[in-house]
């Protein structure tokens, strides 16, 4: 049945001619990759969505949190209050805006999951890309090593690490990508070895091309797709490791905040202080979701085969 | 297939000493079992800083101690020195592992058994009502973190018993202090006590896992062979059963036993939140005591765990799927 | 499956297993066995519903063989998808297809059941995914056979021995507990034709089944096909974009393009007299064995997008014969050299005692625009 995937302009073979005058009614303006991408990920509503909701809690995190007229720490008169219009996420015990608590929060969680998205991806894709590239000897030792560090529960070693090195945001954001990375590398890997095999990198080589031409015009433009998608994600399973870290006591610490951090606080009084437990739970499900929305229609973006098939 | 399995058993002997190296490695590095006594004000006394140094071999390189600590566990199954000096690491673990392991291997199977069913209930029922709720409510389980949802169910179950004026659903540790009597009554208090742990642990896992069956679902039901079966007039059950899901079922055995470890470190939050007496709390008093013999063997018996999954889970990949087998 | 039809069908009739009682189910050759009545299908898309197959009406008589001709795209093997009853859930399927006094797209899945495999069977175009790769080929026949007769399952792998040796496959007895993966792609083939026989049906189409193979088993596989023919008497619908596939093969040929057919006619009505400037096009594009050719003439461009159509025929933007009626009016199928050869073409007159190179400009195969083809391949 492969016939009717040929039928959408989109899905044209790259070396079909399109030889003006020919088909001039049947042919859409040839689109470029991007275009495609961007196309596609618009077309995903989810993801648009959630784009939007995230940017706004971006921006309700930076700047909201700078013209909000209590900073966050600061103690004001009105203790263990239920939201308001004045307060509204409500105060803690000692009188701190909840909703300055939770943006201060929001901001330090982003920072660490970006942080740790950007530094294993960058860790992960270089060693997955290094042993599938070449193979051998040289993938089955790097792989092995990847496989140890999978082989731990990572939110137990990073506790271990965090208890020693930890307490700010930095070096909580290094313990978690110096785990991270191993994923990122096997995906990294799987992507280079299919790609190796493709006809278009063979013919490369058969030119003559060298291994960093095909490496840089080769594979990285065509693995990018996956890249940024594990990108994505790994933002959101950053934020869940941070702020569990961080509840169980080993992540940031205070007078810094965190979400999880302040979930950990709320918990003492759960029954006469529900808004402190349910606000920053809300907020870090709201960033984790939509972050992998929009790793679904950024998928879906760069490999509508995958999730479509045939239908 | 005996070679087969042979061989795979054999493979993962030196993976395990390599992981109890490093396992030994990491825990010596992560903390110094002694600053709690340095850091004492007064401090303790030169005298018994150095007893300690010497009880817990701290004396000795890292090499050298590594050795003497595993051939110890291997010769008189001895885990190494706490710094509680009365505590004996191996006996603590023991019961504490049957707490946890009978908290993860019913979470897993609950998993399991509802990411099937969705899974392939939504992929046979493609882009209709039941597969947007399905999906949606998968992706919010995943984006939830797992102490969140512990705490969420646990004020449930406090809200249920405050309603019905008695503790109907156990909220507290994993069992009842003292245990009742009969084993009935005690298996009923143990599984009592299961209950919401285990929602919570499973709910997490369920998530990921019923997205994985519906894309490897879809993908079966969309291949060559699913529609030569359906070519040869086989009923509708047949061809799920038979020939979809048996052979879409197979990679979910993978990503089980890859998703162990992380299962374990949601084992650990999870008793957090519930009090529980299990493997968590015990990790999570060795690292806060810097207790380094304590957090290695903690992270030998978990590394342990999971290379005897993936073990179970590469064997039964072999019986499942001819291809592996005469590979 | 020689192109002269009655000797052939005389030598079915003889053939052994197929005079007894599945011979008087079976009827007289040249009644018609399937008949396929403006069959139209349609998938949605982002850009508004494809129309892959436009309006196909044509008959099957028993034991002839049946050529489909067209480029990817032209709707060839969903034309067949439909009738097995095979397209996702998502495609409009409208038109009838009466197979047997029934019309098969109204029938319920279960009673569907009862006729897929067991009177209409199918082959597929690429053996290496076709079988389902955790199962024995013994127990993929024998499935075959237990869907529609109440055997043992030692009486089904007895009857797959007995397919595998008349589809060729050497120790078949040892062959049937292998596994998919360790046959060749030929091999493979041969399995899954030897389920399309297994229950001797009246039709087997065979949807491209040589595309997927290499160039030396395909001959192996076409005359495996024509053992299963003869073995079970069955009509053959061969659909295929290979011209000389069908060329030795079927009694009549019919020439899809853009989900409708463009013409159709006996072998030699198609071959020798085309009305239409695309069949014409593909015999140019055929290499001859019979007389020396100094070089191809390909048809320039690419089948057009059934997606939002303009009005006209499907063909003008790449056929040189093109007027403004061409871009107008989209042609019928009309009668052109007797009743039985028809074609879509406004022009059909004017294609008489023409060839290919004639018509179409072979200047498109030219250095400069092979050149130019091969930059754009690199992108």
């Amino acid at each position: 049945m492969p016939e009717h995937t040929v039928t959408s302009p989109e899905t044209r073979e790259p070396g079909t001619p399109v030889t003006s005058g020919v088909d001039r009614e049947f042919t859409v303006a040839e689109r470029s990759q991007t275009q495609l991408v961007l196309r596609r990920f618009l077309q995903h509503r989810a993801a648009v969505i959630s784009l939007g909701v995230l940017i706004a809690v971006i921006l309700l995190a930076y700047v909201g949190g700078m013209l909000w007229k209590y900073g966050a720490g600061e103690i004001t008169p009105d203790n263990s209050q239920p939201p308001s219009w004045d307060h509204p996420f409500g105060t803690d015990a000692v009188g701190k805006d909840e909703f300055a608590q939770v943006l201060r929060g929001t901001r330090i969680s982003l920072q660490v999951s970006v942080s740790v998205a950007i530094l294993a991806t960058l860790v992960g894709t270089l060693w997955g890309s290094v042993a599938g590239y070449f193979g051998g000897w040289v993938d089955s030792l790097m792989m092995r090593i990847t496989d140890l560090v999978l082989t731990l529960p990572l939110i137990a070693v990073a506790a271990m690490l965090a208890h020693n090195f930890g307490g700010t945001w930095y070096l909580i954001a290094a313990v978690i990508a110096g785990l991270y990375w191993a994923y990122v590398s096997r995906v990294a890997r799987g992507v280079v070895l299919s790609l190796r095999e493709k006809e278009f990198v063979e013919a490369a080589k058969a030119l003559g091309a060298t291994d960093t031409r095909i490496i840089l015009r080769h594979l990285v433009p065509n693995a990018l797709g996956s890249i940024l998608v594990n990108l994505t994600i790994l933002v959101a399973l950053a934020i869940l490791l941070e702020t569990s870290l961080s509840f169980l006591g080993f992540g940031v610490q205070a007078p810094d905040t965190s979400l999880g951090l302040l979930v950990s606080e709320a918990q003492t009084a759960l029954t006469t202080r529900p808004w402190l437990f349910y606000f920053p739970g809300l907020f870090i499900i709201i960033i984790a979701l939509t972050i992998n929305f929009i790793g679904d229609g950024l998928r879906d973006a760069f490999d509508p085969q995958q999730t479509k098939v045939r239908q | 297939m005996l070679a087969f399995a042979l061989r795979r058993v054999l493979v993962s002997i030196p993976v395990l000493l390599v992981a109890s190296f490093i396992v030994f490695a990491l825990g010596a590095a992560s903390a110094n079992p002694l600053a709690p006594l340095l850091e004492k004000n007064p401090p303790a006394p030169p005298n018994v800083i150095a007893a300690e140094t010497v009880r817990l071999h701290l004396d000795q390189p890292l090499i050298p101690r590594y050795f003497s600590w595993l051939g110890g566990l291997i010769l008189h199954g001895d885990f190494g020195p706490s710094v509680t000096s009365t505590m004996d690491i191996g006996a603590e673990l023991g019961p504490r592992f049957l707490v946890t392991i009978r908290l993860i291997a019913l979470a897993m199977v609950i998993a399991l058994v509802l990411a099937i069913v969705v899974g392939v209930l939504t992929a046979v029922k493609q882009y209709s009502k039941t597969d947007y709720i399905a999906t949606f409510l998968g992706f919010l389980f995943l984006a939830m973190p797992s102490f969140w949802l512990a705490i969420l169910l646990k004020q449930g179950g406090i809200a249920v018993n405050g309603a019905v004026g008695y503790p109907a659903i156990y909220t507290i540790g994993s069992a009842s202090v003292p245990p009742p009597t009969g084993f009935g009554a005690n298996l009923a208090d143990i599984l009592g006590h299961m209950i919401l742990p285990t929602i919570a642990l499973a709910l997490i896992s369920y998530a990921s896992w019923s997205r994985f069956t519906r894309a490897s679902m879809l993908e079966v039901l969309n291949s060559d062979y699913v529609r030569l079966a359906r070519s040869k007039g086989l009923s509708r059950r047949t061809v799920m059963v038979k020939h979809a899901l048996r052979t879409a079922l197979i990679p979910l055995t993978t990503v089980t036993a890859l998703d162990i470890a992380s299962i374990i470190g949601g084992a650990v939050v999870t008793e957090f939140v519930f009090q529980w007496k299990g493997l968590g709390d015990f990790f999570l008093n060795a690292v806060r005591s810097n207790d380094t013999y304590a957090t290695s063997s903690w992270l030998l018996v978990s590394a342990v765990v999971v290379i005897a999954f993936n073990l179970i889970a590469d064997l039964l990949y072999g019986v499942l799927d001819p291809r592996i087998r005469h590979a | 499956m020689t192109s002269s039809g009655s000797v052939h069908h005389e030598e079915i009739d003889l053939s052994p297993g197929s005079g007894d009682a599945a011979g008087t189910r079976r009827g007289r050759a040249g009644d018609v066995v399937l008949e396929v009545r403006d069959l139209s299908v349609s998938f949605p898309s982002g850009d508004g519903p494809v129309r892959a197959v436009r309006g196909v009406d044509y008959v099957l008589r028993r034991g002839e063989v049946l050529g489909i001709v067209g480029e990817s795209g032209s709707g060839k093997s969903v034309t067949s998808m439909a009738i097995m009853g095979l397209l996702p859930t998502t495609a409009t399927v409208t038109g009838q297809v009466l197979f047997d006094g029934r019309d098969l797209l109204s029938l319920s899945e279960n009673a569907l059941n009862g006729i897929r495999g067991a009177r209409v069977a199918m082959i597929f175009q690429d053996p290496m995914t076709s079988l389902n790769p955790v199962y024995t080929i013994g127990a993929q026949i024998a499935e075959a056979v237990r869907a529609h007769h109440d055997v043992s399952k030692e009486k089904a792998l007895e009857r797959a021995v007995e397919l595998l040796e008349t589809v060729r496959i050497p120790n078949a007895r040892e062959r049937i507990s292998s596994f998919p993966h360790e046959l060749s792609g030929g091999m493979r083939q041969r399995v899954v034709i030897a389920i399309a026989m297994a229950n001797d049906p009246d039709v087997i189409i065979a949807d491209e089944p040589t595309t997927a193979l290499d160039v030396t088993v395909q001959a192996q596989i076409m005359e495996a096909l024509q053992v299963a023919q003869d073995a079970t008497g069955a009509a053959m619908v061969l659909i295929t974009h290979d011209l000389g596939v069908i060329a030795g093969q079927a009694d009549r040929v019919m020439v899809m393009y853009a989900g409708k057919l463009v013409e159709s006619g006996t072998a030699e009505d198609v071959f020798y007299t085309p009305r239409m400037p695309y069949t014409l096009g593909l015999l140019g594009s055929l290499p001859r064995m019979d007389r020396p050719t100094e070089r191809l003439t390909p048809i320039p461009g690419s089948p057009p997008s059934v997606v939002n159509m303009p009005p006209g025929c499907p063909f003008e933007p790449r056929c040189p014969k093109a007027t403004d009626l061409c871009r107008e009016t989209e042609p019928e199928l009309r009668e052109t050299t007797g009743p039985e050869h028809l074609a879509a073409c406004h022009h059909a007159e004017s294609l008489v005692g023409v060839v290919a190179d004639e018509v179409f400009d072979a200047r498109v195969a030219d250095a400069d625009t092979l050149a130019k083809l091969a930059s754009e391949g690199e992108k």
